[in-house]
């Protein structure tokens, strides 16, 4: 990154940290971006600050999705991206949730927040507060299940097949063919955790 | 003008097209022509005339879903033009003969998939497009996909690839109106 980049950055942390110390938990550089993990409760107010502030002026959100984590507590980051077009800088922001704790809906600050939260809630089943329409979008009507979850298994639990008698399409439990079968593609030069067959004498001499 | 116009399709097949000989190529048109100088006539079956009749004039009901619709597309455009085998889009299908599942059908369109195939009348064909659409391809273990359209619609030809080239679903069609020259009847 440039130099001009890191005084920019360090103007909106600086300016972030004097404002709101108490709802920001963490502040760090990844991915050539700034990011600030922030506490669940102040997810609005912190949004509406950057969004509004003449120095942040974050006044389009590009990205908010959902992360899972399943080994932590409270498993799900929600991840948002702001651009500012007037400041030509880029910001994302963290909070963590679990299967039950809401979220503050951000749809009263971006109105675009409304299909991404929906995608959201149903990928992962993370809630927001507030939301005005926070129904499925893009799974199957009547869909059970968060497909996006770890837990979650890659063939699901239905599946679909015309029968014939009742001339509608119905759902039956998921019978496979052929299981499943996970090659592993990890190139020995990559990290793969196993030798080779003829590999292991190549460590002998050690 | 020297030149005569000849139209394409069945019709430019006898009228000496250089280094073209239908014999070869179609065992359907065997001695046709002969027939045709002879004596000015051809005599044949009525199921075999409407079933050339049909072949020649197939409507298909786009049903483009992912990247193998393009391809599809493709077909219909200028290149490779499958028009001018009768061949014809037709947005409605109760107006169209063929249906071209092109693309990844998923669970939640698999009832409107069925839902327009039971809408086109009769002799309907399927002609399924790509991998997705013949068995589920690359998303076979998804949660949200169907593994092979002929899980919901009886399926006539089955175009392999990923996606098929253009020149791959026109094959498909081929086989479809050679199919329904061999097997096609009037028997409802």
């Amino acid at each position: 990154m440039t130099r001009q980049e890191e005084e920019k950055w360090a103007d909106i942390k600086d300016h972030i940290e004097a404002h709101h110390a108490d709802d920001v938990r963490d502040m760090s550089e990844s991915f050539g971006e700034l990011t600030i993990t922030v506490r669940r409760a102040s997810i609005l107010k912190i949004i509406g600050f950057l969004r509004d502030d003449p120095i942040c002026k974050f006044n389009q959100l590009i990205d908010l999705c959902g992360v899972d984590y399943p080994a932590r507590a409270r498993r799900f980051d929600v991840v948002y991206h702001f651009l500012s077009m007037a400041h030509n800088t880029r910001i994302r922001v963290k909070c963590t949730t679990d299967e039950d704790a809401p979220v503050m809906s951000i749809v009263s600050l971006f109105p675009n927040a409304d299909w991404y939260e929906r995608e959201t809630f149903d990928m992962y089943g993370i809630v927001f507060d507030q939301h005005p329409d926070l129904r499925r979008i893009l799974t199957d009507y009547g869909f059970e299940g968060y497909p996006l979850r770890k837990d979650f298994p890659l063939t699901g639990f239905v599946e679909v097949r015309y029968d014939q008698e009742r001339k509608e399409v119905v759902y039956e439990p998921v019978t496979l063919q052929q299981e499943y079968r996970s090659f592993d593609f990890l190139s020995p030069w990559e990290g793969a955790k196993y030798i080779l067959p003829g590999d292991e004498k190549s460590e002998a001499p050690k | 003008m020297a030149n005569i116009l000849t139209p394409n399709g069945t019709a430019a097949r006898d009228l000496g097209t250089p280094a073209f000989s239908p014999e070869l190529h179609n065992a359907g048109f065997d001695g046709l022509s002969d027939q045709l100088a002879d004596k000015g006539f051809i005599t044949a079956a009525s199921d075999d005339l409407v079933t050339w009749a049909r072949t020649g004039s197939l409507m298909w009901m786009t049903f483009g879903l992912a990247c193998c619709a393009v391809e599809m597309m493709q077909a219909s455009m200028p290149r490779y033009d499958v028009e001018r085998f009768g061949f014809a889009p037709r947005a409605s299908p109760r107006q169209s003969d063929v249906m071209i599942v092109a693309g990844t059908l998923t669970n939640k369109m698999a009832p409107a998939l069925r839902k327009v195939y039971d809408q086109m009348p009769n002799p309907r064909y399927v002609i399924s497009m790509g991998s997705c659409a013949n068995g589920g391809g690359y998303y076979h273990y998804s949660y949200s996909v169907v593994r092979g359209c002929d899980r919901i619609v009886p399926v006539d030809v089955y175009v392999p690839g990923c996606p098929p080239t253009a020149e791959g679903l026109i094959y498909g069609i081929l086989q479809l109106q050679k199919k329904i020259r061999r097997e096609g009847s009037i028997i409802r």
